[in-house]
């Protein structure tokens, strides 16, 4: 205890550099709570795919369409559980910035695939597959929007009706919730069947085909017996992992987590010359004290440890405060965000690496100092002062 | 070179014993010489003041007396322990247990009480912290000073830091006090003051006392007078 009161009295003695040194650690940590969240609420999708969904895209690219045919070619596949389609429908409500994900789904299977993630009531399913207009939303959208079921919602669409009209007008059936924490919920889920027969072009087509396979040790062989049912054709195919696939996916807007590995790097690197800098001051500063210490008897690893012990303290402090605030903003931020960025929260892992972090940030900036107090010469130092 | 120390009193059994001992340090390619086989005998409880010019190379015999030095050559020989073989951490643990230092600039801790300051040495003992805080008060009592126990260094005059550094070096009870220009920072009825405790607790506690002044007043008060030139007794 009597070391622990040395240290946070020597960290007294100048207060105002202190608070300072103390605050940009503060920011430092608080800028790592923010960015890791941010970082690892972008490849949650990654984190939830399942291991035994595989997805199948047009070879070219995603935008490109599949031949409907090829999801009856791929059921029939002995190796593939159960296996459907989606596609994309790129609609906005009301207004451009009111935009979100609407997909156009084959209700049975899709629940089916997606068994381990969404529920939805049963009754709700009955009724939303009696409608034909009718959509199932997610619990994010119904927060935001305050939509309920029965309610009449008309979504400005990319795709054109046979009379050229871009509205397409859907009604709520159903809500779904997600089974595990930070599956999205902030997608609207409408009949492939209605979605095809109103469309003006691109008939008989698919988006991409979501499969699951009966083992999961043989998605990749799996994975190559579809492409290879659709190798020199018209549309080939590009079979990857769910994981792979929304990794990718991901990385078409930017590859957050490198972008926030960067920003991270240069505010440590930053942070860790300043505070270094700022123990280093110190310690110059204490040398004769030091001295002291070693001529009453105190070990050169006592002193050593004092000195780094500081450091640690120092940014042990800082960056708890840090980590907090970034704790705060995220779960105050996390409702607000739940539509754009759903399952938006500080996992145990980023703090695991934030208070890693903290310590690590505390060893390396107290190093030189620490090890120029274990080194220091008594007779030396002593002499300084007279 | 021998020289007996010049007693004003009697003086018991042998307690330092430096046998041809030498120093020097380089300085580039030149060799500097600080002692030149230098032999000397302290009895417990005596009280010797060195004297001399600067340079002579009274602080080097300070620093090496008190384990903060090591010879070039020579015995050092301080309580049976043999300080020119030890290691640094033997001696670090030799100068815990053995040595009470005080210094010109009292070299207190700014930051921490006058109470806190005694503490420290017996942090390096197994004294349980409310055993340690029997120690400390006894200490400042012995130096008068019970009532600043709270006080920080600033708090206090220079004689009362002064008087703090000692309880300091007295509270783990060592074998032997080293003073570097005890009163080198203070006024003369400070520095009378000081040394009369000095004496008080050579006297009374019977402490070895070795301190290295540049006051023919102060060096009154010990019960020997060495003087030092050029790294030799004269």
């Amino acid at each position: 205890m009597y070391y622990l009161y040395f240290i946070m009295k020597n960290l007294g003695r100048k207060k105002v550099r202190t608070i300072l040194t103390c605050l940009s650690i503060v920011i430092a940590f608080l800028l790592f709570g923010l960015l890791r969240t941010l970082g690892s609420a972008f490849d949650q999708g990654a984190e939830l795919a399942g291991e035994d969904r595989l997805v199948t895209i047009n070879k070219i690219t995603l935008i490109q369409p599949l031949p409907y045919n090829y999801l009856t070619k791929v059921k029939m596949l002995d190796t593939v559980a159960i296996a459907t389609q989606s596609n994309w429908f790129g609609g906005y409500y009301q207004e451009p910035r009111n935009r979100f994900s609407q997909f156009a789904i084959e209700a049975d299977d899709y629940f089916s695939i997606y068994e381990d993630l969404y529920s939805l009531p049963e009754d709700q399913m009955k009724a939303w597959k009696a409608n034909r207009i009718g959509v199932v939303i997610g619990k994010a959208l119904v927060d935001q929007y305050q939509w309920k079921i029965g309610d009449r919602i008309p979504l400005i669409g990319m795709f054109p009706q046979q009379g050229g009209n871009t509205t397409w007008e859907f009604e709520v059936s159903g809500i779904y919730e997600a089974k595990t924490k930070g599956a999205e919920t902030n997608v609207m889920l409408m009949h492939y069947s209605y979605f095809d027969e109103a469309r003006q072009y691109g008939k008989g087509t698919l988006g991409w085909m979501i499969i699951k396979v009966k083992d999961k040790n043989q998605s990749e062989l799996v994975a190559k017996q579809v492409d290879a049912l659709f190798a020199n054709s018209a549309a080939e195919t590009k079979t990857s992992s769910e994981k792979d696939f929304t990794k990718s996916f991901a990385k078409q807007f930017a590859d957050i987590g490198f972008i926030t590995s960067i920003i991270l790097a240069a505010v440590f690197f930053t942070m860790l010359l300043v505070a270094g800098n700022t123990m280093t001051q110190s310690f110059r500063e204490r040398i004769p004290e030091l001295a002291v210490l070693k001529t009453l008897g105190f070990a050169d690893a006592t002193v050593m440890w004092l000195v780094l012990g500081e450091a640690i303290f120092l940014s042990v402090v800082g960056g708890l405060i840090g980590l907090l605030f970034a704790w705060l903003i995220v779960a105050g931020a996390a409702d607000a965000l739940a539509a754009t960025l759903p399952g938006l929260m500080m996992t145990m892992d980023v703090l695991i690496q934030g208070l890693l972090f903290v310590i690590l940030f505390g060893i390396v900036t107290g190093a030189i100092p620490a090890i120029q107090g274990l080194r220091l010469q008594i007779v030396t130092a002593l002499r300084s002062r007279r | 070179m021998t020289a007996q120390a010049v007693n004003k009193s009697a003086i018991g059994s042998t307690l330092v014993e430096l046998k041809s001992i030498s120093k020097h340090y380089r300085k580039g390619k030149e060799k500097v010489n600080v002692l030149n086989e230098l032999n000397l005998t302290i009895n417990r409880g005596d009280f010797l003041a060195l004297m001399g010019p600067s340079g002579s190379g009274k602080t080097t015999l300070l620093n090496l007396l008190g384990g903060l030095d090591k010879p070039s050559s020579g015995e050092l020989i301080i309580g049976g322990a043999r300080l020119d073989q030890m290691s640094n951490s033997q001696l670090t643990r030799w100068r815990a247990q053995n040595v009470g230092f005080i210094f010109q600039f009292y070299n207190l801790m700014p930051v921490l009480t006058a109470e806190k300051n005694v503490e420290l040495p017996l942090l390096l003992t197994n004294l349980s912290s409310a055993q340690r805080k029997k120690h400390v008060a006894a200490a400042l009592s012995l130096v008068g000073l019970s009532e600043r126990a709270d006080h920080y260094p600033n708090e206090l005059s220079g004689g009362q830091e002064q008087r703090v550094a000692i309880a300091r070096a007295l509270v783990s009870d060592p074998q032997i006090l080293l003073c570097d220009e005890p009163t080198g920072d203070l006024d003369r009825t400070t520095a009378d003051e000081i040394l009369n405790l000095l004496q008080t607790l050579n006297q009374q506690q019977g402490k070895t006392i070795v301190m290295v002044t540049h006051d023919p007043r102060a060096a009154d008060h010990a019960k020997t007078i060495l003087n030092m030139d050029k790294g030799r007794l004269v």
